[in-house]
């Protein structure tokens, strides 16, 4: 965990503004930024692969037999390229809070 | 080895974290995510970016999304701030004050790469650095609020050359920044895009890594806010830039063009540029020829490039 | 001891370079400090050092490659004059701000325009807020000794900020001096390796360096560098004490030179030390009680011990060798006497703008500046505390 916030003393603050936790930006979590929600259609999915990659935020995980989980909701910004990308109509969006 | 997408996303955990705050849709990170990808997962990476878009949002004090080491100074020496790392390793792994194996990519906008930068760019590949600088084109200054750059195309409406009624957008045309990087007679320069498996990006990502010497690969990062586009159609936008020629796919080898991608059936220009809000006054009546004159330019840059490979290919046969 | 030389001082600044073998040197060539660089080069060229050079096409790049390379792990060096210093200015700023302990050689010159590349102090005035520690050296020996000194104290940890051993464009640059070298094997000894807690090149622990820094966090960073600048004068203060027992050579905040008993004192720096050494020397002669305040540590600014060491003065003369353009003083005049106000010193104390562009300024000059002073302690009256010395004015003086 990073324990600098905006209520830590300069003394206690890294210098120079530097970070030696590599990667912790995954403590941020942007998934509230989402106004449509990607809908994760298992049954039409093939696996083909083509919405891993398209996915800015990285919240299409893929385990270790090379197969796509559900989408990872706590970094997901719900821009849609995915659903757009997919060639089976595998993914919906949805809009928030409807 | 064959490139397999799966195996590749399955087995490399990603370099480049979720948690960062580009905006939603936008083109750069899954650019920027899979060239770390092209990695080694043994060798380490010290990744720099030029002031823009994929730095202010990529390490926000105290949250970095890189998983290799990192640095940032300024706005136009991501090039020469990287080359000062890269001497560094060269003198302690010759001194044998370190034994890693360590990648050196920048990653740099248009504005800090064909902008700003190309003069500490230019400066580091003639110096013959071992590192990659990627430049991701978003075509105008998309940080401080779309303001034009030399990479932004003609006629595009930005905020600092807005489709008025006199001037109708920004007046001049691209510059080519990938044939100035040729120019440089460097072991190895690319033009690509994130198109459908990436394969594309992946293996020129690869051999702009593991080839000695200084490489560049240029590529195409569309942003939904500056082009007026929905955010969804990121690979929409960027398969017409490619059907289209308006962004050839192709890479310089010693100084040999290779175009590794032909369309089948070239697609006029027009179905990339129509769904951009940035284009929307070339549609109006009596714009037409707004139109005819970028395809024209589309064509003389594809033409030059299709006699480029003609040429250099034919010297090394001979 | 030591080995007698007779270099000029771009000369000992390169042959201290040579025997710090840094990892890096990134630098472009600019009158009157290219001879750093060339004589360099030819150390790399003939391998008498591990340095990787880097000829960078501009002075911009040569302090980001400083940065890139400092914050690898690497210790780094460069040196410039002038408009190459204001074409770094950017990067000098984040070269503090990252905290990495940067050695930079400052051949002084005036900055453009119109261009002119003959000394001054505005290249070194121009960043003086910067966050970098500001060593001045009045002759070949101390930008030689300075440069020895540097890394000890930029690299210590209650420090970890960049220095600039700063000397007088081609009036010492230039100038072949006797000089006394320390051998090769005690300066390594001396100055020691580098090895930084944190560094870009440590797979085992990769870091981040230089972010976006927002409201919430700027304001501290800023807060640690000036506390780090605080703890400089100390730092410095033990490293000359260490180099003092190796070479007898004693360097401190500041030379005070004849001043315990002096009735007038100048304060400058650099070269023009020296020139002043020599009147003050010929006053005294004559019975004038004349004293000299030679600025060594610019940055941190000594304030509270120069106003103590100049309370007992009748009357002083500060002499900037750059012009602050402000209507109000010279940067050196505006922090001695500001110095002296805050520590409740209140001595008479006058202002020379002098040498700008490289005008000589002689022994003449300096002897005008004591008698000017000895007026002000007659009369105790100071007509206007911004003056010129050595300008050519018509109408009345």
């Amino acid at each position: 965990m990073t324990n600098i916030n905006s209520k830590t003393p300069m003394e206690e603050m890294t210098i120079g503004g530097d970070i030696y936790q590599a990667g912790n930006a995954m403590e941020f979590k942007t998934g509230d930024w989402r106004s449509a929600r990607p809908i994760f259609l298992s049954e039409k999915c093939k696996q083909c692969g083509l919405c891993f990659p398209v996915c800015p935020d990285n919240a299409i995980p893929v385990n270790k037999e090379q197969k796509r989980e559900d989408f990872n909701y706590d970094y997901c910004k719900g821009c849609g390229v995915c659903a757009k990308t997919c060639p089976f109509g595998a993914i919906e969006m949805k809009e928030e809070g409807v | 080895m064959a490139y397999n997408l799966k195996e590749i996303v399955a087995n490399k955990p990603s370099r480049f974290t979720s948690g960062h705050r580009m905006c939603a849709g936008c083109g750069a990170p899954p650019v920027a995510r899979h060239i770390m990808r092209a990695l080694k997962e043994d060798d380490h990476a010290v990744v720099a970016t030029a002031t823009g878009c994929m730095e202010v949002s990529t390490f926000i004090y105290p949250y970095t999304a890189w998983t290799d080491s990192f640095i940032h100074t300024a706005f136009e020496c991501a090039g020469a701030t990287l080359s000062g790392a890269e001497a560094a390793y060269q003198s302690m792994k010759k001194q044998g004050k370190i034994d890693n194996t360590t990648k050196f990519i920048a990653f740099g906008g248009d504005g800090g790469t064909y902008d700003i930068g190309l003069q500490s760019l230019s400066g580091a590949m003639e110096r013959g650095h071992d590192m990659v600088y990627v430049c991701y084109d978003n075509g105008a200054y998309m940080n401080t609020g779309i303001q034009r750059s030399s990479a932004t195309p003609k006629f595009a409406d930005t905020t600092t050359s807005p489709a008025g009624t006199v001037i109708p957008g920004k007046m001049q045309a691209r510059k080519d920044l990938t044939k100035i990087m040729a120019g440089h007679h460097i072991p190895y320069v690319a033009q690509s895009i994130g198109y459908m498996n990436f394969k594309d990006l992946y293996e020129k990502a690869e051999k702009a890594i593991y080839t000695e010497g200084p490489a560049f690969l240029n590529v195409l990062a569309p942003c939904p806010r500056g082009w007026g586009y929905p955010t969804d159609m990121l690979m929409q936008i960027n398969k017409l830039a490619v059907e289209t020629c308006y962004w050839p796919l192709y890479e310089v080898v010693d100084g040999v063009y290779h175009i590794t991608y032909k369309p089948a059936k070239k697609l006029p220009v027009e179905e990339f540029l129509k769904p951009q809000k940035r284009f929307k006054h070339m549609f109006k009546p009596g714009n037409e020829w707004m139109i005819e004159e970028f395809q024209k330019e589309v064509d003389k840059r594809w033409q030059e490039l299709l006699d480029l490979e003609e040429i250099t290919n034919r010297k090394t046969e001979e | 001891m030591g080995i007698r030389e007779r270099l000029s001082g771009n000369e000992a600044a390169a042959i201290a370079m040579k025997q710090i073998n840094p990892d890096v040197v990134a630098a472009f060539p600019i009158t009157p400090s290219t001879e750093i660089p060339q004589y360099f080069s030819t150390f790399v060229a003939n391998g008498t050092v591990d340095t990787e050079f880097v000829a960078v096409e501009s002075e911009h790049s040569a302090m980001s490659a400083c940065i890139g390379a400092e914050a690898a792990g690497a210790r780094a060096m460069t040196a410039t004059s002038a408009n190459g210093l204001s074409l770094m200015w950017e990067m000098i700023y984040i070269a503090s701000s990252l905290r990495l302990p940067i050695v930079l050689s400052l051949v002084n010159r005036a900055v453009s325009g119109p261009l002119n590349i003959h000394c001054d102090h505005s290249d070194a005035m121009g960043v003086r807020d910067a966050g970098w520690i500001m060593l001045f050296s009045e002759n070949n020996q101390e930008a030689y000794d300075n440069t020895l000194m540097a890394h000890r104290i930029a690299e210590h940890k209650d420090v970890l900020l960049p220095l600039m051993v700063c000397q007088d464009g081609f009036i010492t640059s230039h100038s072949i001096e006797n000089i006394e070298l320390v051998e090769d094997e005690k300066v390594k000894d001396f100055v020691g390796t580098y090895k930084p807690e944190h560094y870009l090149l440590n797979e085992k622990e990769p870091i981040a360096v230089g972010p976006l820094d927002l409201q919430s966090y700027l304001f501290e960073h800023k807060a640690q560098q000036a506390e780090a600048m605080k703890n400089a004068k100390q730092v410095i203060l033990d490293v000359s004490k260490d180099f003092e027992k190796l070479t007898g050579r004693k360097y401190g905040l500041f030379e005070e030179y004849k001043l315990d008993d002096a009735e007038i004192a100048i304060v400058c720096m650099n070269s023009t030390a020296g020139t002043t050494k020599y009147v003050v020397d010929n006053l005294r002669k004559q019975g004038i009680k004349a004293g000299l305040l030679k600025v060594r540590v610019f940055r941190p600014f000594p304030g509270e011990e120069i106003a103590k060491a100049l309370s007992n003065v009748k009357a002083i003369a500060i002499l900037d060798k750059a012009d602050s353009l402000n209507s109000a003083g010279g940067a050196l005049f505006e922090d001695v006497t500001s110095g002296m106000y805050v520590n409740n010193v209140h001595v008479p104390a006058v202002n020379y703008i002098y040498g700008i562009g490289g005008r000589d300024t002689k022994s003449d000059d300096i002897e005008s500046v004591f008698k000017d002073l000895l007026e002000i302690v007659k009369t105790g009256k100071i007509d206007n505390p911004y003056r010129y010395l050595g300008l050519r004015k018509g109408g009345n003086k």
